[in-house]
């Protein structure tokens, strides 16, 4: 409780007007490009083979032949659209970007640069945090976007390699009871996942003490916790939204 | 000028300040010494605010620093410098990205007015022309003088020094001391220097003050030190017999 608390108290020092908007804005370009641009690989890669995966065991377990061969296609753009590339995607992101975001503002704690900058009279939270949140709820959704159309990819190079689904059948399932609200949902989802991965890992850096193995041990709590917290909100927002 | 008046500090019911009043003169430099642990960076921390003093008061030049809201410190602190142990320097920016930072965040002045400012700096602390490397790229010694660049980038009135000698060989310390003496006297700045180095404390001790047990136990100048005949004082400066015999021989000249 004591955490949550300082967590709380923390984003209200975070969300305060920037001391110079120029310099947050730069900030915020840097942020984009190191937590969403350079997150683009890894996200490629497991959206193609995840989306490949999917898609050929629900083909393998389709044995019934009163369901049409375009199911194929349909549950593996609901289980993307749905629960793969919101949740799934931000939990890699969450062991990516959080355990980096956790351990860079960590090694600025114990190496006095975040007194450095306090000294100097700047709100380190909102120098260091506020970009990388703005960031992360910006980008967040354009990476799921785009995991989203990558998983779906997958889906159909991996059955027509098999000679599982023609290319008509699985493009109609994809497009069968197609739900625009699934996209505003996951879209939702992802912009609380960012926050709440980037918050967490900042917290547990910005409040380090020691030196590098606390900086490691912080990183890997980062980790855990905004894994557990992204748990925790994917079945609150499903209750929420969905029910 | 800064005072601290009755400043008391403690962390988890373990009190490590006690009752510590004094005066830092403007124009001089002012050294807190003692051995480690007893105190001196909380002291520094709490009256750069790094740490919130339990009880007592920091007024810098009248204005009382423990009763200001976090956006008037901010505005205090834009005239405070300082040089941390490790220097603090951002990693991920080069030599005159560092030196710039304040200058950027703070000031509205041109890229050009910048650059000339940062060129200015460096060429104080003899580091001219090196504007494009990174810190890792720096030795010790660099580092240190690039955060003294940095620490007086904004032109303070106030400069603190956390043992600026520590992890540097003699011949380097004495060009930091140095540089400390004469950017304090030529800005006529209040710094307040923490350090363990005794050279520093007979070179550039304007004003010397002794904690010991997380209390004020000794206040003098680089002249009295010498002659003190404070118990803690001879243990602490003159451990070794060298330096025992080196007081020795100078109180003797000193007749």
């Amino acid at each position: 409780m004591e955490k949550i608390g300082k967590y709380v108290l923390m984003l209200r020092v975070v969300f305060t007007k920037p001391d110079k908007w120029s310099i947050f804005f730069t900030r915020l370009i840097d942020e984009i490009l190191n937590i969403g641009i350079n997150s683009l690989p890894i996200v490629a890669l497991m959206s193609t083979f995840i989306g490949g995966v999917i898609a050929l065991q629900t083909a393998s377990n389709m044995s019934n032949p009163l369901l049409p061969a375009y199911t194929v296609g349909y549950i593996t753009q609901s289980s993307t659209i749905l629960e793969f590339s919101p949740t799934i995607i931000s939990l890699i992101l969450a062991g990516k970007v959080g355990s980096n975001i956790a351990s860079e503002i960590g090694t600025m704690r114990v190496t006095e640069q975040i007194d450095a900058l306090e000294i100097m009279g700047v709100n380190s939270l909102n120098y260091l945090v506020l970009p990388k949140v703005v960031a992360a709820v910006l980008y967040f959704p354009i990476l799921v976007i785009f995991s989203m159309a990558l998983s779906m990819f997958g889906g159909w190079l991996s059955l027509i390699l098999s000679n599982l689904l023609t290319s008509e059948e699985y493009i109609l399932g994809i497009r069968s009871f197609f739900e625009t609200f699934y996209v505003k949902y996951a879209l939702t989802k992802t912009v609380v996942f960012g926050f709440l991965i980037v918050s967490v890992a900042s917290f547990y850096g910005y409040y380090v003490k020691g030196g590098s193995l606390e900086v490691g041990k912080s990183s890997t709590q980062a980790v855990v916790s905004s894994s557990i917290a992204i748990l925790i909100a994917n079945f609150l927002l499903t209750q929420m939204i969905l029910l | 000028m800064i005072e601290v008046k009755n400043i008391n500090k403690s962390f988890n019911n373990q009190q490590v300040l006690y009752d510590i009043s004094s005066v830092f003169d403007k124009g001089k430099v002012n050294l807190i010494i003692g051995q480690s642990g007893q105190g001196k960076s909380v002291l520094a921390k709490c009256m750069v605010g790094l740490h919130l003093a339990d009880t007592g008061q920091i007024l810098y030049d009248g204005r009382d620093f423990t009763a200001m809201s976090r956006t008037e410190k901010s505005l205090i602190r834009q005239e405070i410098g300082m040089l941390f142990q490790g220097a603090a320097l951002f990693d991920s920016m080069t030599v005159e990205e560092n030196v710039m930072f304040p200058l950027k965040m703070f000031r509205k002045m041109t890229k050009v007015e910048m650059l000339n400012r940062v060129n200015f700096c460096l060429e104080r602390v003899n580091l001219s022309g090196r504007n494009k490397l990174f810190p890792s790229e720096c030795s010790g010694g660099m580092q240190k003088r690039i955060g003294i660049a940095r620490a007086i980038a904004m032109n303070p009135k106030y400069l603190f020094c956390d043992e600026p000698n520590s992890g540097l060989d003699p011949k380097t310390s004495i060009l930091i001391d140095g540089l400390i003496k004469d950017i304090t006297s030529e800005y006529q700045m209040t710094t307040i220097v923490i350090t363990h180095d005794m050279n520093s404390v007979i070179e550039i001790g304007d004003n010397i003050i002794f904690i010991h047990q997380g209390k004020k136990w000794w206040q003098g100048n680089r002249e009295s030190i010498i002659t003190t005949d404070n118990a803690e004082i001879l243990s602490f400066v003159y451990a070794s017999e060298f330096m025992k015999e080196i007081r020795a021989s100078m109180r003797e000249q000193r007749k």
